[in-house]
């Protein structure tokens, strides 16, 4: 490459794109691993030493692999079932073959799964609750300030303060002999609602209540009624406030759903933590830091989708960052 | 001609944590079918207020306003208002901004194809069919002042109320817009409220200025007859011996009678500021 291409100002700014896109953060993660592993040679545990990126990277084959195992036998056992039932139908063509469910361990990526879905419900169900009674709030502010209190109230407890009577409550009122999703699923799904619905319903109705006032003068000059008003001037300005809020709670949602599996035993990425804790092998620190980097990225990839999401509905490009 | 629009003897209170403010005192002004009336006066006397409670925005604490033999209590499209800085839905395109005041007004009376039309024919009357598809922000603040005014003019309303529409706008631009409005009010003859502080603008497009002193309390101080012949051109008037009377007649009002007290002019030694000053204090 010549003198002459090098000092081109176009490609000097894609060089110092490529820096700031890449090259920086490349070199921050190499020095984390690099503090890491030497930190970790010098941690002793009970445990044997503290695991270290190599350590780390091997359990997270390991785990890649028992879950690919698992899966075969699953293949394999209901493939030894379907032979059994077609056996037993061709010598007795009224016989009704009964499927039974494969039963295995559930693997650490069944357990992403689980939390998953756990999180994304709870999420969604504060949100049909959250967004219209932030926007109700909002829109009245005598309703505001009858709710005030109690959103104030509620909004620093953690929500896992609330584990203990969730669960007693969906114990009680959830009794049905053939369950469509299991209780510990409830638990936790409700958990999550809780933390996820202060941060909705504050955002929500601070957006609506800050609406600029001559829009709501167009609205009133036009005679907008008010569902109305609502679908077409209140929801479209306050989506940016409303996505705020749904970032906000949806961080932390994550954070507080693997605390409350790991409390309540209920299954998830959690309840793989306390696990792998809880049975003290040589191998144990090495999986739970695999999983504790696999929540990290998880948390980061749900707040990427929110963001991409967010683009697409909102109007406001410049406030979608 | 016929009066279409009677304000009467309208009073504004305005409840404040130090007390009530008033801010209008018996402000009284009819006017007809067709004319165009420009209020001036000093920023801070009354002039949105006077609008607001015309708009129906406002309720006045005594008295009330009129429009066609019934009194206003509430907003309405047939009293459409061009607010100062545009207030497009800046979710919606131009068309899009239109669209909504048309549908919500003709939507019963007219058809799909006929909305369409309407809400082009608007555009087309200000302008700016070329950018039909832009959002506000997209678009310069003359151009989103044009969609402002047409989707007030797409409303078809018995008054149309304009809040210095053109206040935030380039002088050039202005201008521009000044005459794009004479040549709108030539086809349709709207009857127009426009506040303004801008003397030539309100010389140039009205048939009466109303001049507000100032407030508190503020009223309506004087009214002129401008009878200049339409269409006006702006640059054969500024030779013209009656528009330049009717102008410095404005200026007169507003910078020796209403002399608006600043702090700055109270250490001026004019006798005129001086006792001003007293009186304000
Ligand atoms: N909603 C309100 N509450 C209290 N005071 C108000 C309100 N609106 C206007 N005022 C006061 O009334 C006066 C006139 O205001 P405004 O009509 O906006 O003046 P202008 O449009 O002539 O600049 C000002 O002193 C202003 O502070
Ligand atoms: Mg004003």
């Amino acid at each position: 490459m010549n003198a002459l291409q090098l000092n081109n100002p176009q490609f000097k700014s894609i060089l110092q794109q490529a820096t700031n896109l890449i090259a920086l953060p490349l070199v921050g993660i190499a020095m984390f691993l690099l503090i890491w592993s030497m930190a970790a040679d010098r941690i002793d545990t009970s445990l044997g030493k503290f695991p270290g990126p190599s350590q780390v990277a091997t359990q997270a084959v390991a785990l890649y692999d028992e879950h690919v195992a698992e899966r075969e036998k699953a293949a394999a056992f209901y493939e030894r079932q379907e032979k059994r039932n077609a056996a037993r139908i061709a010598k007795d063509p009224t016989y009704e073959p009964k499927i039974r469910k494969y039963t295995g361990k559930e693997t650490f990526f069944d357990q992403i799964v689980t939390s998953l879905i756990t999180v994304m419900s709870g999420f969604i169900l504060a949100a049909a609750v959250a967004i219209p009674l932030g926007i109700a709030i909002g829109l009245n502010k005598k309703l505001n300030i009858a709710v005030n209190p109690i959103v104030q109230l509620f909004k620093p407890v953690s929500p896992l303060a609330w584990l203990p009577l969730v669960t007693m409550v969906v114990s009680a009122l959830y009794v049905s002999p053939d369950p469509v999703v299991p209780k510990s699923f409830l638990n936790s799904m409700i958990t999550v609602t809780l933390c996820c619905l202060w941060p909705m319903v504050i955002n929500t109705s601070v957006g609506v209540a800050s609406i600029d006032k001559d829009l709501v003068n167009v609205s009133r000059v036009l005679r907008l009624p008010a569902l109305k008003h609502v679908q077409k001037i209140v929801l479209p300005a306050s989506i940016p406030a409303i996505f705020t809020g749904m970032r906000l709670s949806l961080g932390v949602a994550w954070m507080v759903l693997i605390a409350a599996e790991m409390l309540a035993q209920n299954p998830g990425l959690g309840k793989f933590v306390w696990d792998e804790f809880q049975n003290g092998s040589s191998d144990s620190l090495s999986r739970i830091m695999t999983a504790v980097i696999v929540i990290g990225f998880i948390g980061f990839l749900l707040d990427r989708v929110m963001l991409q999401v967010q683009r697409v509905v909102s109007w406001d490009k410049a406030g979608a960052h | 001609m016929s009066v279409i629009l009677d304000i009467s003897k309208i009073d504004m209170v305005f409840p404040t944590p130090k007390g009530p403010f008033t801010a209008l005192k018996e402000v009284d002004l009819q006017i007809s079918k067709g004319e165009f009336v420009s209020l001036i006066g000093h920023s801070g006397c009354g002039k949105s207020t006077v609008l607001n409670v015309v708009a129906g925005l406002y309720q006045a604490s005594k008295g009330g306003v009129i429009l066609n033999g019934r009194e206003v209590s509430e907003p309405g499209p047939e009293r459409a208002v061009v607010f100062q800085n545009h207030s497009l839905l800046p979710w919606l395109t131009a068309y899009q901004n239109v669209e909504l005041a048309v549908k919500q007004v003709f939507g019963r009376s007219k058809s799909k194809a006929e909305i369409k039309d309407w809400v082009e024919h608007n555009l087309k009357l200000v302008h700016m069919d070329h950018a039909m598809n832009k959002r506000p922000d997209e678009i310069s603040g003359g151009m989103k002042q044009r969609v402002g005014i047409a989707r007030a003019l797409a409303m078809q309303p018995e008054v149309l109320l304009m809040d210095e529409p053109f206040g935030a706008l380039d002088a050039l631009t202005r201008a521009h817009m000044q005459d794009s409005l004479m040549e709108i009010q030539a086809e349709l003859n709207n009857t127009v409220i426009m506040i303004t502080h801008d003397v030539d603008e309100a010389v140039l497009l009205s048939d009466r200025i109303v001049m507000m002193t100032n407030g508190p309390a503020a009223t309506i101080g004087e009214i002129l007859d401008i009878n200049l012949e339409r269409p006006r051109e702006r640059l054969a008037l500024a030779e013209d011996p009656e528009y330049n009377h009717l102008r410095s007649e404005v200026l007169k009002f507003l910078y020796e009678k209403q002399r608006k007290v600043e702090p700055i002019s109270a250490t001026k030694s004019t006798k005129e500021s001086t006792k001003k000053t007293t009186e304000v204090a």
